[in-house]
């Protein structure tokens, strides 16, 4: 594992070469017996070093199975995955279990909505960090346990020395958060997957968090897929956006294009029902009906049903149309300026 | 004011003992409601803020009587519960009904929709057949066309439709308040909004009091017509809606709103306004229970508990707004606090 020995300043000054993540027509589908599930529907984007993008969609959308999908941690009997994935030219979708093993946790890694489930409950935090560190960049015991307290001191987690021996269970919820994070920097990754890490926390500690992941992005020029439903947070904490609905990405651009001039009517839609003070009296701008049945997908655009301004051509699939370099709105409606 | 309060809570308090050892013998004691007094006035939406393990759900679960409360009274109108001239439980529970946060747990799986909605009615004495009529036409009022969903089971039904659902039979029984836990903190967004409209127009229509209880402060502002902020059992800070966002008086209330992310691209990466977590509501802290997280504390916030006080700010010369912090109150001993003669 070369990734820790890259000094932290290289990693952000590759920036504007190639970028680091790419995907190409990403499709999942869950196959059982009695249905089948078309979750990812055709997810094309890419990743620079250093650069948040972050996917905001409800739930049912495939945000958070396109994030698995990256590390391959959906159940492979269950899934079929096809298109491309590459994370610094290797190509995830062909990798065998050793080097999947060698990728999870070195230069990518993972944090998740509920820390408490995703730590091992019989072991101490410094041990899973210890035992991570050991694992990819084959330090000594005594070195890792020097990494892991330098870890926890960079998540500010308070007298570190001593949280090093803590159970999970004996951690604030904000805490273990901190912890995780620890635990997925460990190793220096080069992208960072992160699934609504900040959903299950109360709002004063959801802020600090965010502080955190921005702060440690920066310096460490790690590039981060960050997936929400919250507007709010996705606004705090990207460079870039990716709306999905249905499993397609809808809408992408910069954050300040995609909040201030939304172009698809989903995102519109989405924009006006999330609430805010200065909406106090009026009447909210509800999108009707529910979210979109994944087992049964209409043929044309998904969101159609419940889009005011449908019309029969809708019927088909509308083409990504990208109005600007950096923007691209799937919607027939969407023309290039 | 006391004309128009229509349900009246004085010093409510509510402790939930930690058994522990070999014996099961009290170890701890949980503060989860200590000692809270507020009222909701006829035809208003107070909502009730705050972090998790703050105490706002037992609040609600005191509410209406699915908790005893160990200290303190209820009225409605003046009635309190087990009075000789006041209520019975199951008068009270007609008039004060509930809607949770899990739709679906709180829905009977066994249960068509329209039996769901009709058992209260039957319960206070209605006929099978009118409470199912009557059903019948709350799922019209709550946006479910009656011939689709009347014999549905929940299961069949998506979040936002069984939330309706809630909704239509806390109804049933043309309650005046209805305690609203989180009612949509479970839902997707644009269904957010959805349920929020209904919300809105079903107090207009029937002339209804809320009590909507939320951690997400944007949709508290937008549906509040006064806010209560709670912390750690206790209240912090009440007032009418503008004033306590446009105006928070107490530390607490100021961090909270501080933290709220904007939806602004321009003004992010702001300062969190606190660090550390809420601590445990088992053995809060003496004196303000905020005082260790707090900017502004001094000694006397860490032996006296301030009391509620009113707003000595401008711009609210109704006295309306009150907040508990020392720094408020005249003589406290905080030098903040404004002069003993004021």
């Amino acid at each position: 594992m070369s990734v820790a020995t890259i000094p932290k300043e290289c990693t952000a000054a590759n920036e504007g070469a190639k970028p680091l993540v790419r995907v190409n027509n990403l499709t999942v589908r869950f196959i059982t017996r009695d249905r089948t599930i078309d979750a990812v529907n055709g997810v094309s984007f890419t990743v620079d070093a250093g650069e948040v993008l972050c996917i905001l969609g409800e739930s049912g959308s495939g945000k958070s199975v396109t994030l698995r999908a990256m590390m391959r941690l959906l159940p492979p009997h269950l899934t079929k995955i096809s298109g491309e994935i590459t994370v610094d030219d290797e190509d995830i979708l062909s990798l065998g279990a050793p080097a999947l093993s060698d990728l999870r946790g070195g230069e990518v890694a993972m944090i998740f909505q509920e820390p408490m489930t995703s730590f091992d409950p019989v072991f101490t935090i410094g041990n899973q960090i210890i035992e991570t560190v050991k694992r990819h960049d084959g330090l000594s015991e005594s070195d890792a346990r020097k990494r892991a307290l330098e870890l926890l001191e960079m998540v500010q987690i308070p007298s570190p020395a001593r949280r090093l021996d803590n159970y999970p269970h004996e951690m604030s919820g904000g805490m273990r958060q901190r912890a995780m994070i620890a635990l997925a920097l460990s190793c220096r990754p080069r992208l960072l997957l992160a699934d609504e890490p900040t959903t299950a926390l109360d709002a004063t500690v959801q802020i600090q968090i965010l502080q955190l992941l921005h702060r440690l992005q920066r310096e460490l020029g790690m590039a981060v897929l960050f997936v929400t439903h919250d507007v709010g947070v996705a606004v705090e904490i990207s460079d870039r956006i990716a709306v999905m609905y249905a499993g397609r990405f809808v809408e992408t651009g910069p954050v300040r294009a995609v909040i201030r001039e939304p172009q698809h009517p989903y995102t519109q839609g989405l924009l006006a029902s999330t609430v805010n003070g200065a909406m106090r009296g009026k009447r909210l701008e509800a999108i009707p009906g529910s979210p979109v049945n994944l087992a049964a997908l209409p043929p044309g655009c998904a969101f159609a049903p419940r889009c005011r301004h449908a019309e029969p051509a809708c019927a088909v699939p509308p083409p990504e149309t990208w109005i600007e370099p950096t923007r691209m709105v799937r919607c027939i409606r969407a023309t290039p300026k | 004011m006391s004309a128009d309060v229509l349900l009246e809570v004085y010093a409510l308090r509510r402790y939930f003992p930690i058994r522990g050892g070999l014996l099961q013998r009290q170890v701890a004691t949980v503060q989860a409601v200590d000692d809270i007094s507020f009222a909701v006035r006829r035809g208003e939406t107070l909502g009730i803020v705050g972090e998790s393990g703050c105490g706002k759900s037992t609040t609600a679960r005191l509410l209406i009587h699915l908790l005893e409360a160990d200290a303190g009274t209820i009225t409605l109108e003046g009635r309190a519960i087990g009075d000789a001239s006041g209520l019975t439980a199951r008068e009270f529970r007609r008039q004060v009904q509930m809607v949770f946060q899990d739709s679906y747990s709180s829905l009977n799986p066994r249960c068509t929709i329209e039996d769901t909605i009709a058992y209260g009615p039957t319960v206070h004495g209605l006929s099978w057949s009118a409470a199912r009529t009557r059903a019948r036409s709350l799922l019209g009022k709550v946006g479910l066309d009656p011939e689709l969903f009347a014999t549905r089971y929940p299961h069949e039904l998506s979040g936002g439709q069984r939330q309706r659902v809630n909704i239509a039979r806390a109804l049933a029984l043309e309650p005046r308040v209805i305690v609203l836990d989180e009612p949509v903190s479970a839902l997707d967004k644009s269904v957010e909004a959805q349920v929020l409209n209904l919300l809105v127009d079903l107090k207009n229509e029937l002339g209804l009091t809320y009590v909507f209880i939320s951690h997400d402060l944007n949709v508290v502002q937008y549906i509040s017509d006064r806010v209560l902020v709670m912390y750690l059992g206790k209240i912090v800070e009440v007032g009418p809606v503008d004033s306590i966002y446009g105006n928070p008086r107490h530390p607490y209330t100021r961090a909270l709103l501080g933290a709220m992310p904007s939806m602004d691209p321009d003004n992010r990466g702001k300062q969190a306004t606190l660090t550390g977590d809420p601590p445990n509501p088992i053995n809060p802290p003496p004196g303000c229970r905020f005082h260790t997280r707090c900017a502004h504390a001094e000694m006397c916030c860490s032996t006296r508990e301030p009391k509620l006080a009113a707003n000595t700010g401008t711009g609210n010369p109704t006295g309306d707004h009150l907040a508990a912090c020392h720094m408020l109150i005249p003589g406290s001993g905080h030098s903040a606090a404004p002069a003993a003669a004021a």
